[in-house]
């Protein structure tokens, strides 16, 4: 029983972050910087969905509390979300968009390739599924970052204040807690201290090659995996949540 | 024990080449690999479909799901389960020829052999030969560029011909 709740855990706190960030992205439908961006964007909020739909489908039969998907997603309070804070942080400009990607992409499919040899089957069909996905979302914000790195001295200033500004927010991402040690043991789970060194391997490339610095060592932000979040959370839910909420059991 | 009315499977296959992809619809989910398998069930009129989705968040996966159970439903099988798999992920490589062709004539470069593809990937940004292998579905020119790795579906990538200026739609190597 412990176990199945700790497993119950580890998968919601993989689907949420996809879908915190899909209902991010999404806020750029219709305001890119361009139109072929605006269609990525929404492509990766796209696929993001996709694979938050897989884990908390898994999620809600591993809780056997008779919940589904669409209730876990529309009808939990911001205290009940396991997503890292990294995710729910405001688009800002595009240069801050882009940073987030970055990074969360990197820790991603560092993520998911590893999720590929789980002894869970259904994690392992997930990770296999969602990993050819997210090789390319990742092959795009790394372009981006070396674009706007390496380009004008003004895309070069917004793009290291973007990377300076959420370098705060990576660390929770490789903090191991009493699940993530259970899920290791049990080689369900993903030992985050080498995705940590694979993660900072390739940051520290890209940051090279876009001619930026890589920012200073600060104090690192967390909770978000435990339910703790920062203020921005509560207004991504009231926006995402609204339907279901007013009108409780809604089909499209 | 084969009896006069009993449906084979090979029979659901064939039916299920009339199922057309939503957004392609130049191509049916045969050609596309989505049905992974099908079962018939032991009493009369009814199976079991397994598919699989191309792209995760791929929203033409519930309308394919209904028509293929109003197709079914047209040959006589009412009581349908669709069954969703995940493992083996999907893969342009299980697109036939054939259907590659109908791809271009249509006007979408079909994917690329996955070892070109994956040469261009890993050159990254700014590289020329990234686009190798795409070859534009109006003139035939491999002289095609990127616009943008995301175009009009989830499964394709928006390219321009260099020869013959025309832009167009190429189904992404998956």
């Amino acid at each position: 029983m412990q176990t199945n709740n700790s497993l119950f855990e580890y998968v919601l706190r993989l689907g949420d972050s996809c879908l915190i960030l899909s209902q991010r992205l999404g806020e750029w439908c219709g305001h890119g910087p361009i139109l072929e961006e605006d269609i990525a964007l929404t492509n990766f909020a796209l696929d993001l969905l996709g694979h938050a739909r897989f884990w908390l489908s898994y999620a809600a039969e591993l809780e056997g509390a008779g919940r589904d998907e669409d209730q876990l997603a529309f009808l939990r309070d911001s205290g009940e979300f396991r997503n890292v804070l990294l995710v729910e942080q405001e688009n800002g400009d595009f240069a801050e968009t882009i940073a987030r990607q970055f990074y969360f992409d990197t820790w991603h499919l560092a993520m998911l390739e590893k999720l590929g040899s789980s002894t869970d089957m259904r994690v392992r069909a997930i990770a296999e599924k969602a990993a050819k996905e997210v090789r390319y979302h990742l092959q795009r914000s790394t372009d981006w970052v070396i674009r706007l790195g390496d380009g004008t001295a003004e895309s070069k200033r917004r793009m290291q204040a973007a990377i300076d500004l959420l370098w705060m927010y990576t660390g929770e991402m490789f903090e191991m807690d009493a699940i993530d040690q259970e899920m290791v043991t049990s080689g369900v789970g993903v030992d985050l201290s080498m995705v940590r060194e694979r993660w900072m391997e390739h940051v520290s490339k890209v940051f090279d090659q876009a001619s930026l610095t890589k920012p200073d060592a600060t104090w690192m932000q967390r909770g978000g995996k435990q339910g703790i979040h920062t203020e921005h959370l509560g207004y991504i839910l009231s926006e995402m949540q609204t339907m279901q909420r007013n009108y409780p059991g809604l089909q499209w | 024990m084969v009896t006069q009315n009993t449906i084979a499977e090979s029979d659901i296959w064939e039916w299920l080449k009339e199922v057309p992809d939503p957004e392609i619809p130049v191509l049916s989910i045969i050609d596309l690999g989505i049905v992974r398998g099908v079962e018939c069930a032991s009493q009369r009129g009814a199976a079991k479909i397994t598919i699989t989705p191309t792209y995760s968040g791929c929203p033409a996966m519930v309308v394919i799901g209904e028509d293929i159970r109003a197709t079914m439903k047209r040959h006589g099988i009412d009581d349908v389960v669709l069954e969703t798999v995940l493992s083996p992920a999907w893969t342009t490589d299980w697109m036939s020829e054939d259907a590659r062709e109908r791809l271009r004539a249509y006007g979408v470069a079909p994917p690329p052999p996955r070892l070109v593809n994956l040469a261009g990937m890993v050159a990254g940004m700014g590289s020329e030969n990234r686009t190798d292998g795409v070859a534009c579905p109006q003139c035939g020119s491999t002289r095609t560029e990127v616009i943008s790795r995301y175009g009009s579906t989830a499964c394709k990538a928006l390219y321009k011909c260099k020869s013959c200026l025309e832009p167009f739609d190429a189904f992404k190597c998956h």
